[in-house]
């Protein structure tokens, strides 16, 4: 048992430090004294930075050389990351498209797709988003109601409404999950199509959230044309190759929450600080029972990526940690605004938004409900509930719906 | 980055594992609670046989030189079958001992078990409170430690007071601990049968655990050259044991659970099914796993990080602690009124959970340490 890396990580390690030795004065600077402040030139510069991380090879670094990745492993994605912390620059702008949206494009697409929108994806050159959630569709996202029906020359019109959508503000590409056929069962009607986010009939609304900012936002399709090579992964294939995102999504988000900032040293930092908190029995309690799972999350981390190096694939036994981070993160922000009184409320504290920013997260990446569902029937082997909309027509299920409201 | 379990120790929990199934603990624990004392298996020599007494005694005077975590393991499959097995006392005494030069004679016959030592559990101090204390024998405040006293011979020091319920006193040769000498912590190895030691056994609710007070009246104590240090670690291994041993019974009372909730049908279908039942046996499993975690954190930082061990074994504590009170209710709850009789298991479990949460020290001191070493960290840095 060691938490040292082996040789040949060691080397790889110390080559992405010296890139970043190397370049991070290019690096913009986001926070602090002399931060880039308009909204805009953020996107810009971090955009520019991508393109350089991607030239260093410090970005795609799971995917295959042939589409410009470093054909590494999961671990070397984890080296990598830290050394970005380390290096105090920020990383990749497109998390999402790198780390979900691309590999589901290399895994279903077709050879002129990748070749066309891979490079520019990896580069920064064009920012995508995920278009999945929709108002009525989240955790039974099989559900999806935005309609795309074929034209006689083959190409798609698409209707409807997506929400909860991270960057499409400046994103140039989305991938949507959409129905084709509403008189099969609902997961068999399903079909993936890349979106030009600048398409006509396309309208993006910022979503603003608890804390007043906009984070996330709802996107509408009126009548949106795209052409019939727009289709990722064949017509009624799309739960599959939404499968194939939302399993890149739980490695992304397990390899990433140590980097969330929910953590022991953060939160003791603040409590210790109150000279009366410091010393209260019932805070000093509260604090070791979160702080003991967060520490606890760190160490699961380690256990995954000792299961990566083996090849194995994390379960779905990973989505325990995000409830557990979640979970500590909101009892941490209810203490410390405890202690700390009306002023961790003011807007400019970082304890306002992140208690506005928690209960949101709760549900993102799947409710705190369907992660239990799942763990509890993928790994404790629990029967799953009775379904009501096992192979009936999704157009019939909706009918059924609609009359028992 | 590695924390995969290496071969040895994949056989080590495997051997523990069929080496104890061949006993019925349950059944024995049920006849012990009717009166039926003597019902209780005798698995020391199963502990012998195994070698597991000499588990952290170096190789030299005998042992098989292991870590924390190896011992964690045999913890946790004693745990899975509420084993009654002198480990937990036995193994932080042989930790100390074998940080003291001085005491190497008696590593031998406890390394092979042919002599048991118990552990006499001192609280190491913290950031609101300078003294070392003992569990006190009744009440919410910290017992004081044993003082001893120089007499006329040279390594050896006479100690006075006492300890209460300490797992595993009663049948053992030597007790080995911390008393105060001249308000500073000093380690000391007293025969059982000394002048001056008066053992109680106590039985309390579980009858798979055996616990004693010990009185001591000028009884006549080896000095041990053990660092302050070893005799802090003392209390983490143990605080990391129990942790290990709770983890394990929380694996069986979530098998148990489980395997009901598929079989037992209400309204036509599984209780498995309902989502209640669902997330609670998820959450069982959700602190089961965190346990896990921290078992490494601590049995990693033990060696590789001694800094960082009170925190991590103060933390698997808590976390272990809190998931056997859960596991042991979830049990009760997922099997309906059956859960609560004398016919179940379940209750052996319950008992369990509320004995363990209350010795060497009890979860929530383990909880308001992970706080304390967390706070001091924050005003240091």
């Amino acid at each position: 048992m060691d938490l040292d890396d082996t040789p040949e990580q060691a080397a790889y390690r110390a080559q992405v430090r010296s890139w970043l030795d190397e370049h991070k004065a290019e690096a913009p600077i986001l926070t602090g004294p002399g931060a880039v402040e308009d909204e805009d030139e953020i996107i810009a510069v971090r955009r520019a930075w991508q393109g350089k991380l991607a030239e260093g090879g410090l970005a795609g670094v799971t995917w295959p050389k042939e589409y410009g990745g470093q054909g590494l492993g999961p671990i070397e994605q984890v080296l990598c990351n830290q050394e970005i912390s380390r290096a105090k620059v920020p990383g990749i702008l497109d998390a999402i498209g790198i780390g979900m949206l691309g590999p589901t494009i290399i895994a279903h697409g077709a050879d002129e797709q990748k070749s066309r929108y891979l490079g520019s994806m990896l580069h920064g050159d064009e920012v995508w988003c995920q278009l999945f959630s929709e108002p009525a569709a989240g955790s039974d996202l099989a559900a999806v109601q935005t309609r795309a029906r074929q034209q006689d020359d083959g190409s798609w019109r698409l209707s409807g409404q997506k929400v909860w959508t991270t960057n499409a503000q400046f994103a140039s590409y989305g991938l949507l999950l959409a129905r084709t056929d509403a008189d099969v069962p609902k997961h068999k009607g399903l079909t993936m199509f890349i979106v030009p986010m600048d398409a006509e009939g396309v309208t993006i609304r910022g979503l603003r959230q608890i804390s007043g900012e906009a984070e996330f936002n709802e996107v509408f399709f009126d009548d949106v044309s795209v052409g019939a090579d727009a289709v990722v992964g064949g017509v009624g294939n799309g739960w599959g190759t939404a499968l194939t995102t939302l399993m890149f999504e739980r490695v992304t988000i397990g390899l990433g929450s140590e980097g969330m900032g929910y953590n022991s040293t953060r939160f003791a930092g603040a409590i210790a600080a109150d000279e009366h908190a410091r010393r209260d029995p019932e805070v000093r309690h509260q604090l070791g029972e979160i702080a003991s799972e967060l520490l606890a999350v760190r160490f699961t981390g380690y256990r995954t990526l000792t299961a990566l190096q083996k090849g194995q694939i994390p379960g779905p036994e990973a989505g325990l940690a995000k409830v557990t981070i979640v979970a500590g993160a909101i009892k941490a922000g209810d203490l410390i605004t405890d202690v700390v009184g009306p002023d961790a409320l003011d807007e400019n504290s970082e304890w306002a938004y992140m208690i506005s920013f928690l209960p949101g997260l709760k549900s993102a990446g799947g409710t705190e409900e369907i992660l239990r569902n799942t763990i509890g029937e993928r790994v404790l082997g629990l029967p799953p509930e009775p379904r009501l909309d096992k192979g009936i027509p999704f157009s019939e299920l909706r009918s059924k719906e609609g009359a028992a409201v | 980055m590695n924390l995969a379990l290496s071969d040895e120790q994949v056989f080590l929990r495997e051997a523990a594992r069929g080496a104890l199934s061949r006993f019925k603990t349950l059944e024995a624990a049920r006849e012990a609670l009717d009166g039926n004392a003597s019902a209780m298996p005798d698995l020391w020599p199963t502990a012998k046989e195994a070698g597991w007494p000499g588990l952290l005694i170096g190789e030299a005077h005998g042992g098989a030189g292991l870590d924390a975590f190896d011992a964690m393991l045999v913890l946790g499959e004693c745990g899975r079958v509420l084993a009654g097995i002198a480990l937990l006392g036995h193994l932080p005494a042989t930790a100390i001992l074998s940080d003291a030069p001085n005491a190497s004679e008696l590593l031998e016959a406890l390394a092979t078990g042919e002599r048991r030592a118990a552990y006499l559990p001192a609280q190491p101090p913290s950031e609101l409170d300078e003294r070392w204390s003992a569990d006190p024998a009744s009440g919410l405040g910290r017992a004081a430690l044993p003082t001893a006293s120089s007499g006329g011979e040279s390594g050896r020091v006479s100690v006075t007071g006492s300890f209460a319920f300490v797992p595993d006193v009663p049948g053992a040769d030597v007790l080995v601990g911390a008393a105060l000498l001249d308000g500073k912590p000093v380690g000391v190895a007293i025969e059982a049968d000394a002048a001056g030691v008066s053992i109680e056994a106590v039985s309390r609710y579980d009858s798979t655990r055996s616990l004693g007070h010990i009185s001591l009246e000028g009884a006549s104590a080896m000095l041990l050259d053990a660092p302050e240090e070893s005799l802090a670690a003392a209390w983490y291994l143990a605080q990391a044991l129990i942790a290990a041993e709770s983890l394990g019974s929380v694996e069986t009372a979530l098998d148990m659970s489980v395997a009901y909730a598929k079989e037992r049908f209400t309204f036509g279908r599984a209780i498995g099914s309902y989502q209640a039942v669902k997330h609670s046996l998820t959450e069982v499993l959700r602190q089961l796993e965190n346990g896990r975690s921290l078992l490494y954190y601590a049995g990693w930082a033990r060696n590789g990080s001694p800094g960082e061990f009170p925190l991590a074994a103060s933390a698997a504590r808590s976390v272990g602690g809190r998931a056997l009170d859960t596991a042991a209710r979830t049990m009760i709850s997922v099997h309906g009124g059956i859960g609560a009789t004398w016919e179940h298991d379940a209750p052996l479990y319950f008992r369990r959970a509320q004995l363990s949460r209350r010795l060497i020290g009890g979860t929530a001191q383990a909880t308001d340490r992970v706080a304390g070493e967390l706070i001091s960290q924050a005003s240091a840095s």
